[in-house]
């Protein structure tokens, strides 16, 4: 495995269990911390031990060839699954068993792989509805008092969404409507309208055509440096990855082979391995 | 040890017809994706043709089989495939469960009425004499092994074999299996899959038959509860083996005869555990296996990689219609809505005031399975027992403390709201069919031990309410008082639900339905979500329980029984159960079309009628999971729309008046299939 700067401790050297949560209070240690991560499906161990680090602002490419576990340890991170050893630390918070949505609340958005959307919905219901999830909205004596109606201020916001990622024009339609590239749209303007502080985003291109791939490097790119926001970028186009990120891991059969700069990383023999099956 | 054998081995031949059905429901489960609820109701089937068959027309016993079990029984298996199950997705677990469920009860009621309700007793045997006692267990006499114990054990033992091997061992088990996960996607590969399903089908109907014909002689009459009881045992067996392990099964199912038998017969009778616990054994074995085996949790989880080719959902008709004749339906029904009121108030024959109000008072249960199937997206087979609760706990409180019903009534609401909040807690982990049988289990547990109790239900004839508890005059089952009081619960209720549904949770429960994944992903608490919409439904179910009871005068253990439960399920799902005016409109037709079949001759079948129109209604539920009215709505308000109010344009598309692109805007390519 490469030797690369930002990379914790072994995860036996000290527990981050009991830290304080100093991250919220403007200490600046690391937005997303994930240490010896390890997770098993019956005998097979989909993760082993991963280590890694996501800076405040920073966009981490996570690339691999297919089964190398990155879309489960996504899973782990937002608490979809739940991983058999190791910690995941954000914003100084140790997540612990701390369930999905707390995660959500916390300020960590995300999208999948497969695609999951609301088909019930509109594109417009899909953000209204994130929006208020992610502060935690939903009293049932509001509701039944006509009080739950969203806010000029939660309107503006994904309407702000909307026009970011450019799909104002289907903002009426039913996603059970749209294709799959669109759908895309969606799951990605959902997990924005909450301004989350990292995006997870799981293979985000897939579906796209080239130039909506170029758009969506360029949307990601405009809110990592105008809005601050962390990205971690699970994706299979290289070249995405290679006009994105700032650092990039490079997952095989469940560990991290390989950390650094993009060009870095492609040029390491380990990872060339892992692609292509040959170190020449 | 004489007498405990004595006491279990009889127990076998009992474990061996749980088995039966236990390799059937799982050999049905395993080369289909259905859980078919409607075996018992295909074994009746059988057993009932080959009764008329040899009893009345005094066929050939052989004859009257071949006819019953190898013709019939596939015919039917085969037709379910062709008409119905084949059309239904793959990953649309709820669709399957509810046909499956309408089958159950419509089969019966169509046999009645076909036939009329004839008794059956004595049923001849296909193999051995069942009063014959041919040799007895270890030459201890009180193990004699009879013809029922002979003919049950060898063609388990066969049928298991046979099936281990289809399964394992051939090609087209293998085909079978592979066309599970996705028909479509077997297809592709060169297999005729349907053919192969439909093979399936067949040899799970034949098996059903022979179930249905060979069990006949055991019963001293032959009824559909018979069988629906054996099911019910079944599927704790079938559960064991997580619908997949046919050997794990039959020995739960046998296991389970044998406890049963051995402890009826060490337990003392008029004891609790005699009374109340030995009959809930099965329910409390499926109980344990969904809760404590891994593999009943994620039944569900299968996702058809083809599934994006099935066509959404299609807007309701209050969505898709053009404002204009939006605001003409809405006084129109306004308008209606107050001459039905005056007309109650004023000539309705008493009768009919009498048939209204028993609607009302059904449309507000129903609204309880609008909120947690409709808006829950949770399939719930206990909503009767829930009605039950507060319709028993509003009449023993007034009986016992003098507690007007009213007040009572919201007592009972509040306790089968948290009855509701048990039972979520506890299957939190379950979806789909899951949770369905998990319900059906709670239903059957509370009419097999607690409504059945005359602490409970107040003896034989039930608990009948007096008038000094309703007050307000609302003691009349024909009455204006109770039509006023019916109508205020029933709008309270449905206002209730409709500013939920256009409310915060209303849109949280919507991401959940669609995918509770991704509902989690942006900060959903479905844990919360998800039991309070069980509270709201027990509660509403409660309320309805109650104004039902004050139109009986009377609370019965009858009126809220597990059977009812799927009733009113398949009832309202044919009307449609994702609109309130689908439940209203549920309750009403019921008992509408109950009073307007008493005026035909008996012979139509009464209330078995109205069963299979409901039910071959709810039939339509794969292909118009909206409703057959809210489809026949959408459809008349479609061509209506075109005719008078959109000339030109595209119908229908909501999100067009919704702020989405305007007619005639190129959608971008989608792949998805036409909406009707």
């Amino acid at each position: 495995m490469s030797e690369v700067p930002g990379v914790v401790p072994d995860p036996s050297s000290g527990s981050i269990r009991g830290r304080t949560p100093t991250g919220l209070l403007g200490d600046p240690a690391p937005l997303l911390m994930v240490r010896g991560v390890s997770k098993y499906f019956g005998g097979i161990q989909a993760v082993r031990e991963v280590t890694f680090v996501v800076e405040r602002g920073e966009c981490v490419g996570l690339v691999g060839p297919n089964g190398a576990g990155k879309t489960t340890l996504f899973n782990c991170i937002c608490g979809q699954l739940r991983a058999e050893s190791g910690a995941v630390e954000f914003a100084g918070i140790d997540l612990g068993r701390m369930p999905t949505y707390k995660r959500a609340r916390l300020g960590i958005g995300r999208t999948y792989q497969r695609i999951e959307v609301f088909p019930d919905m509109t594109v417009r219901e899909h953000l209204l509805v994130a929006e208020q999830a992610r502060r935690g909205e939903g009293r049932l004596w509001k509701d039944l008092c006509n009080l739950s109606r969203p806010s000029s201020d939660e309107r503006g916001r994904v309407e702000d969404v909307l026009e970011l990622i450019g799909i104002t024009d289907i903002a009426g339609t039913p996603v059970s409507a749209l294709g799959l590239g669109l759908c895309r749209l969606v799951e990605l303007g959902r997990a924005l309208v909450g301004e989350p502080q990292l995006l997870m985003a799981d293979e985000p291109s897939s579906g796209l055509d080239v130039h909506e791939t170029a758009e969506l490097a360029t949307v990601l790119r405009t809110l990592q440096k105008e809005r601050g926001m962390a990205v971690l970028l699970v994706e299979h186009d290289l070249g995405m990855v290679g006009e994105c990120v700032d650092r990039t891991i490079v997952m095989d059969l469940g560990q991290v082979i390989a950390e650094g700069t993009f060009d870095e990383v492609m040029g390491d023999p380990e990872v060339r391995h892992a692609y292509l099956g040959t170190t020449t | 040890m004489e007498q405990f054998l004595g006491f279990a081995i009889p127990g076998i031949p009992y474990g061996c017809t749980y088995a039966l059905f236990a390799v059937g429901l799982i050999l049905t489960y395993q080369a289909t994706g259905v859980f078919n609820f409607a075996f018992a109701a295909q074994a009746y089937t059988s057993a009932f043709i080959f009764s008329i068959l040899t009893l009345n027309e005094h066929w050939p016993v052989w004859l009257a089989f071949f006819v019953s079990v190898v013709l019939l029984a596939p015919a039917i298996g085969l037709a379910f495939d062709y008409f119905l199950f084949r059309r239904i997705p793959n990953t649309n677990s709820m669709a399957k469960v509810v046909t499956g469920i309408s089958l159950l009860v419509g089969i019966p009621s169509l046999l009645t009425v076909i036939f009329t309700n004839q008794p059956f007793y004595n049923v001849p045997s296909i193999l051995f004499n069942p009063n014959d006692v041919y040799f007895h267990l270890f030459g201890l006499q009180d193990v004699p092994i009879n013809g029922i114990f002979l003919s049950t054990v060898i063609v388990t033992a066969v049928v298991l074999v046979a099936m281990v091997v289809l399964m394992r061992y051939t090609s087209l088990g293998l085909k079978m299996r592979g066309a599970v996960e996705s028909r479509r996607l077997v297809q592709l590969d060169g297999i005729n899959a349907d053919r192969v399903v439909a093979s399936a089908w067949a040899i799970s109907s034949l098996l059903a038959g022979l179930a249905g014909v060979l069990l006949a002689p055991q019963f001293a009459q032959l009824q559909p509860e018979n069988y629906i009881t054996l099911m019910v045992t079944a599927i704790a067996a079938a559960a064991w083996g997580v619908l997949r392990s046919m050997p794990t099964a039959a020995l739960v199912a046998i296991g389970l005869g044998i406890v049963e038998l051995t402890a009826e017969g060490y337990l003392p009778t008029g004891g609790i555990l005699y009374d109340s616990v030995l009959p809930v054994l099965p329910m409390i074995v499926l109980v344990a296996a969904l809760l404590f085996v891994p593999g009943m949790r994620s039944l569900d989880d299968t996702k058809d990689p083809l599934a994006s080719v099935d066509p959404p959902t299609p807007p309701t008709a209050a969505a898709s219609r053009a404002p204009t004749m939006d605001k003409i339906i809405r006084v129109a029904f306004y308008v209606l809505l107050v001459a039905f009121a005056v007309s109650m108030l004023t000539w309705m024959p008493r009768t009919w005031e009498g048939v209204f109000n028993q609607g009302i008072a059904f449309s507000v249960i129903f609204l309880s399975i609008t909120l947690i199937t409709g808006m829950g997206g949770q399939l719930s087979l206990a909503q009767a027992t829930l009605a039950g609760i507060g319709a028993f706990t509003a009449g023993q409180l007034a009986s016992h403390f003098g507690l007007s019903l009213l007040v009572g009534g919201i007592v009972g609401a509040a306790l089968a709201a948290g009855v509701a909040v048990i039972l979520a807690l506890v299957s939190l982990r379950l979806k789909g069919l899951g949770l369905a049988l998990m319900t059906l289990a709670a239903a059957l547990v509370f009419d097999q031990a607690v409504f059945s109790r005359t602490a409970v239900n107040g003896g034989q004839s039930g608990l009948t309410l007096k008038s000094k508890w309703a007050g307000l005059g609302i003691f009349n089952p024909n009455g204006h008082a109770l039509f006023v009081v019916g109508v205020a619960v029933l709008v309270v209720v449905t206002l209730a639900i409709l500013q939920i549904r256009k409310g915060t949770i209303g849109h949280y429960l919507g991401a959940m339905r669609g995918s509770e994944t991704a509902a989690a992903g942006i900060g959903i608490n479905l844990t919360w979500q998800r039991v309070m919409i069980f509270a709201l439904s027990g509660a509403v179910a409660g309320i309805g329980g109650t104004i039902y009871s004050l139109f009986q005068t009377n609370v019965n253990a009858n009126s809220f029984n597990a059977e009812l439960s799927l009733v009113f399920v398949v009832v309202v799902v044919t009307t449609g159960v994702s609109t309130v005016e689908g439940a209203i409109q549920a309750g009403i037709g019921l008992t509408v079309i109950e009073q307007l079949v008493t005026y035909l001759p008996g012979r139509f079948g009464g209330n078995s009628l109205v069963f299979v129109l409901f039910a071959f209604g709810a039939l339509t539920y794969a292909s118009h999971p909206e409703g057959v009215l809210e489809f026949q709505k959408r459809t008349w308000t479609t061509r209506f729309d075109r005719l008078f109010f959109t000339k030109g344009s595209p119908p229908g598309l909501a999100a067009a008046r919704d702020g989405g692109p305007s007619p005639g805007t190129a959608l971008p390519a989608t792949g998805v299939g036409p909406h009707e």
